[in-house]
């Protein structure tokens, strides 16, 4: 089992909570890990990416190489679009749509939608309105990893269930089930496209 | 993480103390004893410090008690500390002694790529390069017993990428007991005088061959053999998951990995005689290879940085690394270049900006509505969150420099007849180097006017505690400013008329003014609130 991710978002939206519960799972499931984040002035409302390697044998570097990804996981649109020479010819991109516009030439959204629709493999969907609808509105992260996790083979639902009662379980019951109703709405959603 | 990772294995080798200022991407070293169970039940020293020199220097005084120490920093913090850390080298050390440097090769939080190994060579220090995660946290024990065994203090240098990045780690089962209280064996040669220098540098001179001695038989160094010599490559650090990712079939070729200095020459010397040419593939500056190539380079056979293959600047990847291979060995199936799909057309860069409900918004939205006034107003800005009033829509920075150099530039260019030469520091960075060039304005009483940006805490680095909190005004009044000109403000969108007035009132005074602008990070804030709850 081979799975090469890029994480991608805007510093502060929560993409290492997905990393940090994809990767509790994979040790649950005695897979080889590795994973790079970005600190520092980037964290400020910059772009910000993750590179999270499983495997079932030995990982050797630290970052993914050009054209290696198995999949792009972006919680905001354009930063799907800017790791496109990452994703291998078979991977794929699974994205929150909701822009976040923070900068004063964010592209028009028409060019956004037209290049993540014309990738043979995406998924695509307002994350925010989904979490908002089954959750809360901060649970988007959550509807995300949900809609990435069918892409991840042999890495099991339940494990990934269990990584995020093991990282909302001290914020109380409720929350835990909050952020399992908008990962599995991720799910059922992404699972209708694959 | 691999700061974690070392942390760790730091606290299971009998550590007594740990020592840092901030620094991405070091932060996460000290954080982690902060947090880590043993470390509390223990009591293990993990304040932060003032300041890099500070930190290495109260480090340096716990090893001299015979206790274990870390000290860790990025990069540039090593300039800060290079007093104390290349004179640490004189007075080598009693108890295990790592000074940890965390090197952001690519600058993605720094303002340049110097690599600290630099440092180390010229100090005659040894050095540990971690290859990953797990070296890491083995080089944290070891180079504590070889702190011990040769007396002196040893580098640990880390890159970004092995600092944050995350991977599994065999750990010891027990944590070992820490070192008594016991005192260095020459006390002598503790205190520096120039007679005692004389002989110190001597045995440090003949001590460094033991140090060539140990980097040959190193457990971390390796001469591999590989089938195809046509090249031999020289690894080291980092750069040796690289390679090996290239060649997920086995390196075809004799490959010498390092990961422990002084260089190994012999190992380097049996690759030249077996192979016909030498790759030199390491993360930062090209040390290893200007050293292989000597002055002259008159070999004609080596390939790197220098030559081009590689890139100069930037960190490594696993696509540079390939692709540089590839320009020496074309031939092989495995360095061809991928197809990759194109990059999209419609991103647009998305740099850092401050945070919104930050008070440095506040700060330079009145600093710009008073500095609209003047002709060529100047402001020297410094190291933090705020250097990011930099880029638009504030543009509200004419330099940043170094840690503290704000409030020295303003001075300089005050003498130099600048008028308005506004100072603009956060409260973290003021005391870390700040203070000391305030007395200098103080004593002249130059005409400038210092704002100190206080959100409560070191906010860059993701809000450590910050050592003037709560006395900033009394460490200006206590360094001898002008209590009528030591001012205080919150940083508020609803003051900031009043803000204005503050900062036009203090730059016309011609004479030193300090206002302090105070408003808690929202970070900070947020994470305080939530706890509360």
């Amino acid at each position: 089992m081979k799975a090469d991710i890029i994480l991608a978002g805007v510093g502060g939206q929560g993409i290492l909570s997905i990393a940090t519960i994809l990767g509790a799972a994979a040790l649950d499931e005695g897979l080889h890990l590795k994973q790079a984040e970005v600190h520092g002035m980037s964290q400020r409302g910059g772009d910000v990416q993750s590179n999270l390697r499983l495997s079932s044998s030995p990982i050797a570097s630290d970052l993914i190489a050009l054209g290696g990804a198995d999949l792009i996981v972006s919680l905001e649109p354009m930063e799907a679009l800017r790791y496109l020479p990452y994703l291998s010819k078979n991977g794929w991109v699974v994205t929150n749509t909701t822009p976040f516009n923070n900068i004063p030439d964010y592209p028009d959204m028409a060019d956004v939608m037209a290049e993540l629709e014309a990738l043979p493999h995406v998924v695509a969907f307002d994350m925010d309105a989904v979490a908002k609808e089954v959750a809360s509105p901060r649970a988007a992260n959550m509807v995300l990893l949900g809609a990435c996790a069918p892409f991840i083979e042999g890495m099991e639902k339940s494990k990934i269930e269990e990584g995020i009662r093991k990282i909302f379980g001290r914020k109380g019951e409720a929350m835990v089930e909050s952020n399992l109703k908008a990962f599995r709405e991720g799910w059922e959603r992404a699972q209708a496209i694959k | 993480m691999g700061d974690e990772a070392l942390a760790l294995g730091a606290i299971n080798a009998g550590l007594s103390g740990a020592y840092a200022y901030p620094g991405t991407p070091s932060t996460e070293i000290l954080e982690f004893v902060q947090g880590n169970e043993v470390a509390r039940e223990r009591h293990l020293h993990s304040h932060w410090s003032s300041n890099e020199k500070t930190a290495v220097e109260e480090a340096l005084g716990m090893s001299y008690c015979g206790k274990r120490a870390i000290v860790s920093m990025k990069h540039v913090g090593m300039n800060v500390a290079a007093d104390a850390f290349v004179n640490s080298a004189m007075t080598g050390a009693n108890g295990g002694l790592l000074v940890i440097a965390a090197d952001d090769p690519s600058m993605h939080s720094s303002q340049n790529e110097q690599d600290s190994r630099f440092y180390a060579d010229f100090a005659l220090m040894p050095v540990l390069e971690p290859s990953d995660q797990q070296e890491a946290y083995d080089m944290a024990r070891y180079g504590f017993e070889m702190s011990e065994k040769f007396a002196i203090p040893v580098m640990v240098r880390l890159v970004t990428r092995l600092s944050h990045s995350r991977a599994v780690v065999e750990v010891d089962s027990e944590p070992s007991a820490e070192n008594t209280l016991h005192y260095p064996r020459n006390p002598r040669q503790w205190v520096l005088m120039p007679a005692i220098s004389k002989q110190r540098y001597k045995v440090l001179l003949d001590d460094y061959k033991r140090f060539e001695e140990a980097a040959e038989t190193s457990p971390f160094n390796a001469y591999i053999d590989g089938a195809d010599k046509s090249l031999g490559l020289v690894v080291s650090g980092l750069a040796w998951n690289y390679v090996k990712e290239v060649f997920p079939e086995g390196i075809p070729f004799p490959t010498v990995k390092i990961s422990q200095y002084p260089v190994p020459t012999k190992l380097i010397g049996k690759l030249f005689d077996e192979c016909d040419a030498v790759m030199v593939i390491e993360e930062g500056q090209p040390l290893l290879e200007r050293k292989i190539r000597g002055v002259l380079d008159r070999t004609g056979k080596v390939y790197g940085k220098l030559s081009g293959e590689l890139n100069l600047t930037g960190e490594l990847t696993p696509d540079l690394v390939r692709a540089g291979l590839a320009k020496v060995k074309s031939d092989l199936d495995c360095l061809k270049e991928v197809e990759v799909q194109a990059a999209s057309q419609v991103t647009r860069p998305r740099p850092p900006a401050l945070c919104q409900g930050c008070g440095h918004r506040d700060v330079y939205a009145a600093l710009n509505g008073v500095l609209e006034e003047y002709e060529n107003p100047k402001v020297f800005g410094d190291i933090g969150c705020y250097t990011l009033g930099f880029l638009s829509p504030f543009n509200a920075i004419d330099t940043c420099v170094d840690m503290g150099a704000s409030i020295t530039m303003a001075k300089g260019a005050a003498d130099a007849g600048q008028h308005p030469a506004v100072a603009i520091i956060g409260d973290s960075t003021f005391t870390h180097s700040g203070m000391t060039g305030l007395l200098d304005a103080i004593n002249e009483n130059t005409p400038m006017t210092v704002i100190i940006s206080d959100n409560l805490t070191t906010g860059m680095t993701g809000g450590q505690d910050s050592q003037g909190t709560g006395k900033l005004e009394d460490i200006c009044l206590g360094l001898g400013a002008d209590p009528a000109h030591v001012r205080t403000i919150d940083s508020l969108p609803k003051n900031v008329e009043q803000m204005k007035a503050l900062f036009r009132e203090e730059i016309e005074y011609a004479g030193l003014s300090v206002i302090v602008s105070r408003r808690e990070c929202i970070q900070t804030a947020r994470r305080h609130a939530s706890s509360k709850k």
